[in-house]
């Protein structure tokens, strides 16, 4: 989001065709052979001649001002090429830019790569090293002496919101708020989203539940640590191979913040271990040049995995309120929320994609949000997963539950008489066209996973989710070899490996020529036209616009060949089932001509076949979920286990079904994760004390069952194969969804998150206490 | 420290090295022999993307010094396809798409097989124990278990 619609992006109708290709599950998926050998490349398998291992130094201290950094021992000891710090980097002044679905500011930008005036979390980077081998740059590190000035400092979200709070930035006035507040404070920002009259909506509902919800940060947890090789000639040129989400935009980054020109930065994206919106944002790769350019030789920088927990973006933690009416019917008569977003460091959480999607799930009339931007002593956030959703998705879809129950309804029931639908008006703007939600609902509650009895502490929860689809700046080649194979080069990154071949199925369908004959490949960045990130679900609803777009451009060129050696107009020729064909038996009786055929000729009537796109796609379609969960409480150990999972989404239409149901189980599993056992563990300090995967405990094959899934096809109406986002709204409805379930179980409401086995046994305790109590009450 | 010296057999390759003592047997493979399909996530031992076997154990080969190979047999992914023709695991893994981003896949290709060669039939829930040490953040570990008991099944040739 962060940028308006522009009137000039492109849409292509929906056509309702038959398909040979797509729909299909190919066994030849381009890059699955090079990963099961190992052949695959990431960034840190890559090697350079010469090149030297980086490191950085990282603060100890959760805020403190840097008095003096002294690096004269360090860069004295044999076997260091380059140390730099704050002084190697130039100051930024503030200008906001789209990263993902976040905005950054390069003020910021500049800061969190390399500490300037103070250091504000644990693991901020204060200077870095390049050195012969990782153990000379570990040593070095030890050689640096940073005189720092401790502060105090808040980690909270709400401790950070009070007037007595340690404040992190001195010149940050809330913004969003009129008049200018008088003084500086950690809300860097208000926002607000209403619809209708939301006093009018409370005073019409029968039945109003007010809850209150804290979530910690929680990680992307991507397998592959952050990692990158820079080489910065002589000449003045950078080449940058790295680990990221989006290539454009990392040049577009690294070059702003070293004062370079785009067309000397070469950023080439390698295989990406895993993103999730967590390989949005430079990090390393602004250090590794400078120190590349400093030392004259090819810089390599690999984070260690506590690095990547300590200075790369969790989520937001929150604190958020829910306050929700309806009628004994069971009709939603208002929706308000207040949320309040820690955005770590430096401002820019994803408060404002949260306060605008909230409630977009439900038809509603009186809907007001109000959301604060909170800084904090910690890493600063990143997207993660459909970013900011599934902590307000626990309030809103909890409290749905208990309204459900209220008045006597099924949960599934409930939102059904509520659900949005073609025309439903967004408290964020937009009339909502056609989408899949309702047919969601209808199919959980179809599903025979409903039939399964449930015995003892066993409970069944529902919850639902939503999330739009960014569209933005996609470009992509298809070029045609002379044997009549198809190349795609595209711009956009392939994060799980399912995007290169729904582009392969998508262009061998347009050109009429077999998927096998279809190879496609990422091209770096001076092989394209930008191309914004793979973020907001938009990888293959947008990159495949691209690929059509360029396709029948590829397809046009046909077309103006057969007409050339046909003599007659290009406009008499048109292409189908893969060939160039007559308009009409009066344009001549000519042998149709394919691909092949084509290409072979194409040097003699003009040069090669290539089709380009250089496209700002509007919208890759909003996406809904529901999902169904069975659990189990354990009361001994307040453990919850999964016993039964049922995801059904709405994919608009499935290129490659199989792999969208792989990304639903794996977004189902994130949530799980986020829901019972992940979180952001701070001592009193502020330093992290669970920075490794033995304490930041994600789910394990052990941890889950087998995930059911559907997918639901309506199609979206701007897309020519009617393609939606899917990869963000499978987060969104675990967390909610558990909750509900342990209600059900054992009848206890859990609002802190995660739901560990801690949290669990002292609600089970309160509520033994609380039961006897009123029983104690009902014998008086 | 001195470098020792280190004879070892790397999929069936025999290896001659000089090692530091503080090198892991994952830097030895991936820095030295420029073996990069076996994958850092943790280095602690946690994630299992390092996953190699040692005289058919199966290891974390970051928990591993390069000097404990000495005299010893490792297995890596590198030696897991017969020329052309992939183990039945790794083309079980491609048929149900058991793998995404593909950096934790060496790993559980690696952990899968010693599984298999220790327990030709485990049951589903064998199988979900014997990987709870090898972390996947992309699947959800549905399509990884099917693709083992399918890869398992054809092994036995059932």
């Amino acid at each position: 989001m962060g940028r308006a619609p522009s009137p000039f992006a492109t849409k292509i109708p929906y056509e309702e065709k038959d398909l040979k290709v797509i729909g299909s599950n190919p066994t030849a998926r381009g890059d699955a052979v090079d990963k099961v050998t190992g052949r695959a490349r990431y960034a840190s398998d890559i090697k350079l001649p010469g090149q030297l291992m980086g490191r950085v130094l990282r603060s100890p201290h959760a805020r403190a001002n840097i008095i003096s950094i002294d690096v004269s021992e360090a860069e004295a000891l044999p076997g260091v090429k380059a140390v730099v710090c704050r002084d190697d980097f130039p100051d930024m002044e503030v200008e906001h830019a789209a990263s993902g679905e976040l905005m950054v500011n390069f003020r910021d930008v500049t800061r969190n790569m390399m500490a300037r005036e103070n250091v504000l979390y644990d693991g901020h980077p204060v200077a870095a090293v390049a050195a012969i081998s990782d153990a000379i740059a570990k040593r070095a590190l030890k050689l640096i002496k940073v005189e720092y000035e401790v502060l105090p400092h808040v980690i909270d979200v709400r401790d950070a919101m009070r007037p007595d709070a340690p404040v992190l930035h001195e010149d940050q006035f809330t913004k969003g708020v009129d008049p200018k507040p008088e003084k500086p404070s950690n809300i860097a920002a208000r926002m607000e989203s209403k619809l209708g009259d939301i006093e009018k909506g409370f005073e019409e509902a029968e039945i109003i539940i007010e809850r209150e919800y804290n979530t910690k940060p929680v990680h992307q947890g991507y397998i592959e640590p952050q990692a990158s090789i820079a080489n910065y000639t002589e000449g003045g040129i950078a080449e940058v191979w790295t680990g990221t989400q989006g290539h454009f935009v990392f040049r577009a980054q690294i070059a702003k913040l070293l004062k370079m020109d785009l067309s000397k930065v070469k950023v080439i994206p390698t295989e990406l271990g895993g993103g999730f919106g967590g390989k949005n944002n430079v990090y390393l790769e602004p250090l590794a040049v400078v120190l590349s350019k400093k030392s004259n030789r090819p810089v390599k920088m690999v984070m260690d995995r506590d690095e990547v927990f300590r200075a790369t973006g969790p989520t937001s933690g929150t604190n958020v309120r829910v306050k929700m009416g309806c009628t004994k019917e069971g009709r939603i008569t208002a929706a308000q929320a207040e949320l309040n977003y820690q955005s770590g460091a430096y401002a820019g959480s994803s408060l404002p994609l949260a306060t605008i999607t909230v409630f977009t799930r439900y038809d509603l009339e009186n809907v007001s949000v109000v959301g604060h931007d909170v800084t904090t002593n910690r890493p600063k956030v990143a997207a993660y997963r459909a970013p900011g959703a599934p902590m307000v998705a626990f309030g809103v879809e909890t409290v749905v539950d208990e309204m459900a129950r209220e008045c006597g309804m099924d949960p599934i029931d409930f939102r059904l008489k509520n659900a949005a639908k073609e025309g439903t008006q967004t408290h964020f703007g937009p009339k909502l066209g056609p989408v899949g939600y309702i047919q969601t609902l209808e199919r959980a509650k179809a599903h025979p996973h409903l039939q399964e009895k449930l015995g003892p502490d066993q409970g069944r929860g529902v919850a639902s989710g939503f999330w739009f689809t960014l569209g933005a700046e996609t470009s992509a080649t298809v070029n045609i070899g002379e044997d009549g194979t198809a190349t795609l080069i595209f711009g956009t990154v392939d994060v799980t490996g399912g995007s290169r071949s729904a582009f392969g199925m998508i262009v061998a369908e347009e050109l009429g020529i077999p998927f096998e004959k279809v190879r496609t490949m990422s091209g770096d960045t001076s092989a394209l036209g930008f191309n914004f990130m793979t973020a907001g679900s938009r990888g293959t609803a947008a990159g495949s616009m691209a690929a059509v777009t360029a396709s029948r451009k590829a397809i046009a060129r046909m077309c103006e060949i057969a007409a050339r050696k046909w003599e007659v107009e290009p406009d008499q020729v048109v292409w189908e089932d893969g060939r160039a064909r007559p308009a009409g038996a009066n344009v001549g009786d000519f042998e149709p001509m394919t691909v092949a055929e084509l290409a072979k000729e194409a040097a003699w009537f003009g040069g090669s076949i290539a089709g380009h796109a250089e496209i700002n796609v509007a919208q890759g379609g909003p996406g809904f979920g529901t999902h169904v969960v069975d659990v189990e409480v354990d009361r001994r150990t307040g453990g919850v286990k999964i016993l039964r999972y049922t995801l059904i989404q709405d994919a608009g239409k499935a290129v490659y079904p199989e792999f969208i149901e792989g990304q639903f189980q794996g977004g189902a599993v994130q949530g799980i994760g986020t829901a019972l056992n992940e979180e952001y563990i701070y001592n009193d300090k502020g330093v992290l004390e669970n920075p490794g995967f033995l304490d930041y405990r994600v789910p394990v094959a052990s941890d889950v069952p087998f995930i059911n899934t559907e997918i639901v096809e309506v199609p979206n109406p701007d897309h020519p194969y009617g393609i939606r986002g899917i990869g963000e709204v499978p987060i969104i409805p675990p967390l909610p969804a558990i909750a509900n379930a342990i209600h059900d179980a054992v009848g206890i409401r859990l609002r802190d998150h995660p739901m560990s086995p801690p949290k669990v046994l002292k609600a089970l305790k309160d509520k033994m206490v609380e039961d006897l109590a009123s029983r104690g009450t009902a014998a008086e | 420290m001195a470098k020792q010296y280190v004879n070892t057999t790397i999929n069936g390759d025999n290896h001659e090295l000089l090692c530091d003592p503080t090198q892991t047997l994952l830097d030895v493979l991936r820095d030295q022999l420029d073996m990069t399909g076996t994958k850092e996530g943790c280095g602690t031992g946690d994630c299992g993307a390092c996953s190699v076997t040692m005289d058919g154990v199966l290891v974390c080969s970051c928990l591993v010094m390069g000097v404990e190979a000495n005299g010893k047999k490792v297995e890596t992914i590198e030696g897991m396809a017969d020329g052309d023709d992939l183990h039945p695991l790794q083309q079980k893994f491609i048929e149900h798409i058991a793998l995404q981003c593909g950096i934790c896949t060496p790993g559980l290709l690696v952990a899968s097989k010693a599984l298999l060669e220790e327990n030709p039939d485990p049951t589903e829930e064998e199988i979900r124990y014997w990987l709870a040490g090898n972390l996947c953040r992309c699947t959800g570990y549905h399509k990884i278990i099917e693709a083992v008991q399918d890869a398992a099944r054809e092994m036995r040739g059932a």
